[in-house]
């Protein structure tokens, strides 16, 4: 019996601009700890809509959403921010990192945000997680001095130090040759089953969902397949 | 803990963009110069000017005036009656301008504790004797001590020394628009009539420039005795008392206070030279006027550069709320940004301020009618110091303000799934 960390429940949404056109209906599912999951359908059916409603940074929808057994209804903008923070990793498909920060700062600031470690462990657990993820020794260095391959992972770094409950990206490969593809799904892999990581990615890579542990496919606004 | 990550991003994001920042920073200290500098040589000015008439007036003149009695004979009879009398054509009666019982009246002055010093004057109108030609003229005797610690008469005679007065019997310190016109030079003797018709001979032994001319061309300075002397009176004649308060607002009381106690005519400063009050506050409204405009100048260039940070940060902003930055701390962070320009631009100012000032205080400043004077005058009052470093942070934190609410305000979902 596993443990469910995520429920959808009857989650809708439409866009009122300039008509109103539903963009996810009735949506319902969840997910246990410990899932590697994949979202795929086609471009425009909601996919990415719907990752950003599971991530609480939209708030603009119908239905109940509840991550560890709290419900998001009715929590204010910074209430959500923090459990963003504690609970939710976010990898996007273009890195997002900040150019101002070494990728060690870049790593530790979710955790210095959180506050729950001192700021030697947090710079510890940066370093440890920069070596899950292979790429150590370019700590000290500024995220415009890396190539793209290696900002994913540093992306995949931030995601992390903070143990999230879940981690979610947003086509995290869109952007990736071939070969980073391979090392960042990889990486997820590793982390779903050597760390017991829960992952929920957002793809239109079909190859990549078929190798992921559940796929939930989506068309038109609706799930038919999960 | 979470005070010092968003000072740390601040700091970041202000140094990552430095060039703006300074550029940003140099206008507030520009305008915070300006201000200090402006007002400070402004109040410096009104000073001077307020001195060259409230340093040498009493903030309470006793004397007595030559006019009718507000009481009149026939108010016993009609008084608790219902009547009012108007009578027309009253003469004042023939009396003596001397302040009775002056010593008395002094020696209780100086126990006042609200006043800084009391210096007696005995006024004459004089004739100055220029061969056939005389010039009408005030002798005014004074007590050269006094007159010099409550009045600065030292800094107004620009040639001789003062204490001449007191040394050398029947000596005068002459107006130098009166001296021109007798062609006097010091240890001249001059010929002097009283109004009364007494004539007395004078050595002269210095100059004294007012500043303003009318009384420059009028008013000459004698010893209390001398003047005395020419009158012809007793050496208890004092027709003026000048009061010194400490406490100059104090004046229009003290005044009517004097004025009941001992039953003469006292005038205080304010109602003396109200028109000097108004000349300088409307100057000091203009320079602030001057100042407060430059500051909100700077405030829109702090306005502009902030709201350009932010729309080229737009990713950054949207990255740190998604990994779980609130509004509030976006917020937050531009705000600080803000202030460390205003706080960084601020102290530069009021040092620049002071140097500016410093060095408008060098520069020399020659005018005939101000013979004390050799540099610009500069105020430096701290309370200038004080309202600009404030008004710097007000103006940079409302100029934040508007741009930090945006930045908070901006949706990471529309940033992030517009790529």
């Amino acid at each position: 019996m596993s443990q469910i960390i995520l429920e959808a429940q009857g989650i809708s949404k439409s866009f009122h601009d300039p008509v109103t056109i539903p963009v996810l209906k009735n949506i319902s599912f969840s997910l246990n700890k410990g899932e590697f999951v994949s979202v795929i359908g086609k471009s425009g059916c909601g996919k990415s809509t719907l990752l950003y409603i599971l991530s609480t940074m939209d708030t603009d929808y119908e239905g109940n959403l509840i991550i560890d057994e709290v419900s998001m209804q009715g929590k204010d903008e910074g209430e959500l921010a923090v459990v963003r923070n504690e609970k939710i990793g976010f990898v996007f498909q273009f890195h997002y990192l900040l150019n101002e920060f070494s990728v060690l700062e870049n790593v530790m600031l979710p955790g210095q945000k959180l506050g729950k470690y001192s700021p030697k462990e947090i710079k510890e657990r940066a370093y440890q997680k920069l070596k899950i993820l292979g790429i150590e020794n370019e700590a000290l260095k500024k995220p415009n001095q890396l190539s793209g391959g290696q900002k994913q992972r540093v992306a995949i770094a931030r995601a992390l130090i903070n143990d999230p409950l879940i981690i979610m990206g947003d086509e995290p490969t869109g952007n990736l040759d071939k070969k980073n593809s391979e090392i960042v799904f990889d990486i997820f892999k590793e982390l779903a089953e050597n760390y017991g990581q829960s992952l929920l990615i957002v793809t239109h890579d079909n190859e990549f969902a078929s190798r992921t542990q559940r796929i939930i496919e989506m068309q038109d606004g609706s799930i038919i397949r999960m | 803990m979470n005070f010092k990550l968003i000072q740390n991003i601040a700091v970041s994001l202000l140094l990552a963009r430095w060039r703006q920042t300074l550029v940003a920073a140099i206008g507030v200290t520009f305008s915070i110069t300006m201000f200090i500098t402006l007002l400070s040589f402004m109040s410096g000015l009104n000073d001077l000017l307020d001195g060259l008439i409230l340093n040498r007036t009493p903030h309470v003149r006793l004397y007595k005036e030559m006019k009718a009695s507000d009481f009149q004979p026939i108010d016993l009879q009609s008084k608790k009656t219902k009547q009012y009398n108007f009578i027309r054509s009253i003469k004042p009666k023939s009396e003596r301008l001397e302040i009775q019982n002056s010593a008395a009246i002094i020696k209780n002055l100086k126990s006042d504790s609200r006043v800084l010093g009391v210096a007696p004057k005995v006024t004459a109108q004089v004739f100055y004797n220029v061969g056939v030609i005389e010039i009408t003229g005030v002798i005014n005797g004074i007590d050269p001590e006094a007159e010099n610690k409550l009045f600065f008469f030292n800094d107004y005679v620009t040639e001789g020394n003062y204490m001449d007065l007191k040394n050398i019997p029947n000596s005068i310190i002459l107006g130098k628009g009166a001296a021109e016109k007798m062609l006097a030079q010091i240890g001249d003797v001059v010929q002097v009539t009283s109004s009364k018709g007494e004539r007395l001979s004078l050595k002269v032994v210095g100059f004294f420039q007012s500043g303003l001319q009318d009384i420059d061309n009028v008013q000459s300075y004698a010893s209390i005795s001398t003047t005395q002397k020419l009158l012809g009176e007793s050496n208890n004649y004092i027709t003026d008392l000048q009061v010194k308060l400490n406490d100059i607002l104090l004046a229009p009381n003290v005044a009517k206070e004097y004025q009941r106690i001992y039953e003469i005519q006292a005038i205080d400063i304010q109602t003396a030279n109200s028109q000097f009050e108004t000349g300088s506050s409307v100057r000091s409204l203009i320079s602030y006027a001057v100042g407060v405009t430059l500051l909100i100048v700077a405030g829109f260039g702090i306005y502009n550069i902030l709201n350009m940070m932010i729309y080229e940060k737009m990713d950054s902003i949207a990255i740190l709320k998604a990994i779980g930055f609130s509004g509030k701390d976006v917020n937050r962070i531009f705000i600080l940004i803000a202030l460390s320009i205003g706080v960084f631009g601020g102290i530069l100012g009021l040092l620049g301020g002071f140097g500016l000032s410093a060095i408008i205080d060098q520069i020399p400043f020659n005018t005939s009618s101000l013979p004390t004077v050799k540099t610009y005058p500069i105020n430096y009052n701290p309370r200038y110091y004080l309202i600009g470093s404030t008004f710097a942070i007000i103006t940079t934190y409302l100029a934040g303000y508007f741009p930090s609410r945006k930045a908070s305000k901006i949706d990471p979902v529309i940033i992030i799934r517009g790529k």
